[in-house]
C-alpha cells in the first residue's frame, strides 16, 4: 500500500531524513516513533505532498508522490500535528467544504457526514460552531474531515498531542475503530505507550534515519539486548553468598532494599536459563528470578539517548 | 451553496458574510459616500437645503463621488486580500487545504472572487447613492458605466497583486504593506515617474512633436489620470497633446491591467503549492 523508496530531505548539509526506505502494507498501522527533530514530521510533509524529497519517493497505492501528487491527495487524509478550524462555520458546514474539496456530490457529502461523526462521536455537535467545540473535539472533527472522502490511507501526525488523558483515550478507541475497518494509518506519537496500544508495527527514527522497524516485541529484541533480572532472595538470609555468585558470572550486582537483587545481564534467553539453572544448582536462596521487562518508553529513550519527550521542537 | 463549484469560493462567502467586520465595513463604505453627497448639496445650497443644481456642478459631484470610490476601492482591496493565503498559513490551516483535491487554480480562483464579490457588493450597494447625478443631468450613462467597469478592472488587478504577496510571503503584514506599495506606485509613483519622463524628454530636446512613449506608458497606468479622462473626455485630449501618441489611455490601461493580473495569478497558481517533481 505505501512504498517509502529512499526518501531523503536536506536542508543544506542538514539532512532530516536520511535514505528512508519502508513498505507498509494494506490494513496496517504504523506508528513512527521518534525524538523531536527525528525526522517524523518533515516524513509525513513530504507523503502528505506538501514538500518536495531531495531525493527518493513514496508510493501510495500506486502513485507516486513526486509524479502523480494530485492523485495521491485523492488517495490520503492528512492531519497535520499543528492545524486551526473555520472557527466560523459549524461542524457539518466544515465537513461539508471538504466534502466539496474533493469533488463529492452534495448527496455523497449529506450520506457521508452523519458516518463520520458518529464514528468520532460528535454527532450531537453536527449544528454547533466550531468555535465553541472543545480542543479534543476539534481534534475529533479534524479526523472526522480527514475521513470524509473515504481515503485508503490515513496520515496523523501526533494526532492526540494537546489532549487530556480523557480525550487521548476517545481518540485512541476512534483510532482502533479506524484499525479494525481496515484502514491504512501512519502515526506519529510522543505517548508510546498508546502507539503501542493501536500499532501493528512501529519504526524508530533517530537524526533522520529509520534503526529500528518491525512489531512491538521485535523492535524490544533488536533494541534491547542489556536486561535487568530481578532476583528475590529468602529474606533474612545473608545476601552475600548470592552477590558474589553473580559477580563470578562477570554480572554486575545492585543490592535492593526490599530483599531483591538486580543483576545486569547480556545475553540470549538460552543463556539466561543457564544461568538460573547454575544458580539453583549452588542452592542459592532464590524465590524469584524474572526479567525486569522494558516498557517501550525505556527501550526509546535508551536507544535515542535520552532525547526528550515532551517538547515540541520540530 | 456550491460557491459556482469552488468549494473555497462557497466556504470564503459564509465567513465573510457571518463576520460583524462585513457589515460595518459595509456601513463605513455607505455613510462615507452619503456624508459626501449630503455636504455637496449643503455645500452647493449654501447650507439652506433649496436652490438649483445645474448640470456642470453635478458633474463635480459625479467626479467627487467616483474619486471617493476609487480611493475606497484602493484602500479596501489590498486589506482584503493580501491576507486570503498567508492568513491561512498564519491559522494553520493551509496545509490542510493544500492536502484535498482542489487543483491550484481553483484555491487561487475561489480566494480572489470571494475578496472581489466582497468589494462588488460594496458598490452596488452605493448604487443608489451614486445614482442620484442622474437627477441633475451633466453625467451620461455611458460615463458612470465606464468609471464602474474601470474601477472593477483596477480593483481585480489590485486583488490579485494582493493574493500574489499573500502567497509568497508568510506574514500577512508584510504581504499587506507590500500590496499597499503596489498601490501607491500605481497611483502616486507612477505619475512622478510620468513627470519625470516628460521632464526628461524636455531637457534632452526631444521635439513637442516627437512621441513620448514613456509618459504615455506611466500616465496609462495610472487610476486617477483615466478616471479624469473618463470623466471629463477633453482630458483625452490633454493626454493625446503632452504624448502625442493617438491611443486611447484608457485601451493602454487596459492592457497594462490586464498583464498584471494574468502574471499576479499565474505566480500565485504556480506557488501556492511545492513542486513535488525534481
Amino acid at each position: 500500500m505505501i512504498e517509502i523508496n529512499n526518501l531523503t530531505k536536506l536542508y543544506g548539509s542538514f539532512k532530516a531524513v536520511d535514505n528512508l526506505s519502508l513498505t507498509i502494507d494494506k490494513g496496517t498501522v504504523y506508528g513512527f516513533v521518534g525524538a523531536n527533530g527525528a525526522g517524523k514530521t518533515t516524513t509525513f510533509n513530504m507523503i502528505a505532498t506538501l514538500l518536495q524529497p531531495t531525493s527518493g519517493d513514496v508510493v501510495i497505492a500506486g502513485k507516486s508522490i513526486v509524479n502523480e501528487s494530485h492523485e495521491v491527495r485523492k488517495k490520503i487524509g492528512y492531519m497535520p500535528d499543528f492545524f486551526g478550524v473555520y472557527d466560523q462555520l459549524k461542524a457539518n458546514e466544515y465537513l461539508n467544504f471538504f466534502g466539496t474539496s474533493y469533488q463529492m456530490t452534495q448527496a455523497e457529502i449529506a450520506k457521508q457526514i452523519p458516518v463520520v461523526l458518529n464514528l468520532v462521536n460528535l454527532i450531537d455537535k453536527r449544528y454547533d460552531y466550531v468555535d465553541d467545540l472543545s480542543r479534543g473535539m476539534k481534534q475529533r472533527l479534524c479526523l472526522a474531515r480527514t475521513l470524509m472522502h473515504d481515503p485508503e490511507v490515513l496520515i496523523l501526525d501526533e494526532p492526540a498531542s494537546g489532549l487530556d488523558p480523557r480525550a487521548r483515550v476517545e481518540l485512541r478507541d476512534v483510532l482502533i475503530s479506524l484499525k479494525k475497518m481496515g484502514k491504512t494509518i501512519i502515526i506519529s506519537s510522543h505517548i508510546l505507550p498508546e502507539l503501542a496500544e493501536i500499532c501493528d508495527e512501529i519504526g524508530v527514527l533517530d537524526n533522520g534515519k529509520l534503526i529500528a522497524s518491525g512489531n512491538i516485541a521485535s523492535i524490544q529484541q533488536q533494541l534491547s539486548a542489556d536486561k535487568t533480572l530481578i532476583i528475590q532472595l529468602i529474606s533474612e538470609v545473608d545476601h552475600q553468598e548470592t552477590i558474589q555468585f553473580f559477580k563470578e558470572q562477570q554480572l554486575s550486582v545492585e543490592r535492593q532494599a526490599n530483599g531483591q537483587l538486580h543483576v545486569h545481564f547480556t545475553g540470549s534467553e538460552q543463556q539466561q536459563q543457564q544461568l538460573l539453572l547454575e544458580a539453583l544448582r549452588a542452592n542459592l536462596p532464590i524465590i524469584g528470578f524474572m526479567e525486569d521487562k522494558k516498557n517501550l518508553e525505556d527501550v526509546f529513550m535508551a536507544i535515542t539517548k535520552g532525547g526528550k519527550l515532551d517538547e515540541r521542537t520540530e | 451553496m456550491r460557491g459556482l463549484n469552488n468549494p473555497v469560493l462557497g466556504k470564503e462567502l459564509k465567513l465573510r458574510f457571518r463576520s460583524f467586520k462585513s457589515f460595518s465595513a459595509l456601513l463605513f463604505y455607505l455613510l462615507t459616500l452619503l456624508i459626501f453627497v449630503v455636504g455637496f448639496f449643503l455645500i452647493v445650497t449654501n447650507f439652506e437645503g433649496s436652490g438649483f443644481i445645474k448640470p456642470e456642478i453635478n458633474v463635480i459631484l459625479f467626479t467627487i463621488l467616483t474619486f471617493v470610490q476609487l480611493a475606497l476601492i484602493l484602500f479596501i482591496t489590498p486589506g482584503l486580500t493580501a491576507g486570503e493565503i498567508s492568513g491561512e498559513r498564519e491559522k494553520q490551516t493551509l496545509n490542510i487545504l493544500l492536502t484535498t483535491a482542489q487543483t491550484n487554480w481553483q484555491i487561487i480562483f475561489g480566494k480572489l472572487m470571494s475578496s472581489i464579490s466582497y468589494i462588488v457588493l460594496l458598490l452596488f450597494a452605493g448604487l443608489p447613492i451614486t445614482s442620484i447625478v442622474f437627477i441633475f443631468g451633466g453625467v451620461s450613462p455611458k460615463e458612470y458605466l465606464l468609471s464602474y467597469t474601470f474601477m472593477i478592472i483596477t480593483m481585480v488587478t489590485l486583488a490579485s497583486v494582493g493574493i500574489l504577496f499573500s502567497t509568497l510571503l508568510r506574514k500577512t503584514v508584510i504581504s499587506m504593506i507590500s500590496t499597499y506599495g503596489v498601490m501607491l506606485f500605481l497611483t502616486v509613483f507612477s505619475a512622478f515617474f510620468a513627470f519625470v519622463a516628460f521632464s526628461y524628454s524636455e531637457i534632452s530636446g526631444t521635439l513637442i512633436e516627437n512621441n513620448k512613449p514613456f509618459v504615455h506608458f506611466w500616465l496609462s497606468m495610472n487610476p486617477i489620470v483615466l478616471m479624469a479622462t473618463i470623466i471629463y473626455p477633453s482630458n483625452t485630449d490633454l493626454v493625446k497633446e503632452v504624448t502625442n501618441i493617438n491611443w486611447p489611455t484608457w485601451a493602454s490601461y487596459l492592457i497594462i491591467y490586464t498583464i498584471i493580473t494574468i502574471v499576479s495569478l499565474a505566480i500565485a497558481t504556480a506557488k501556492i503549492r511545492v513542486k513535488m517533481t525534481k
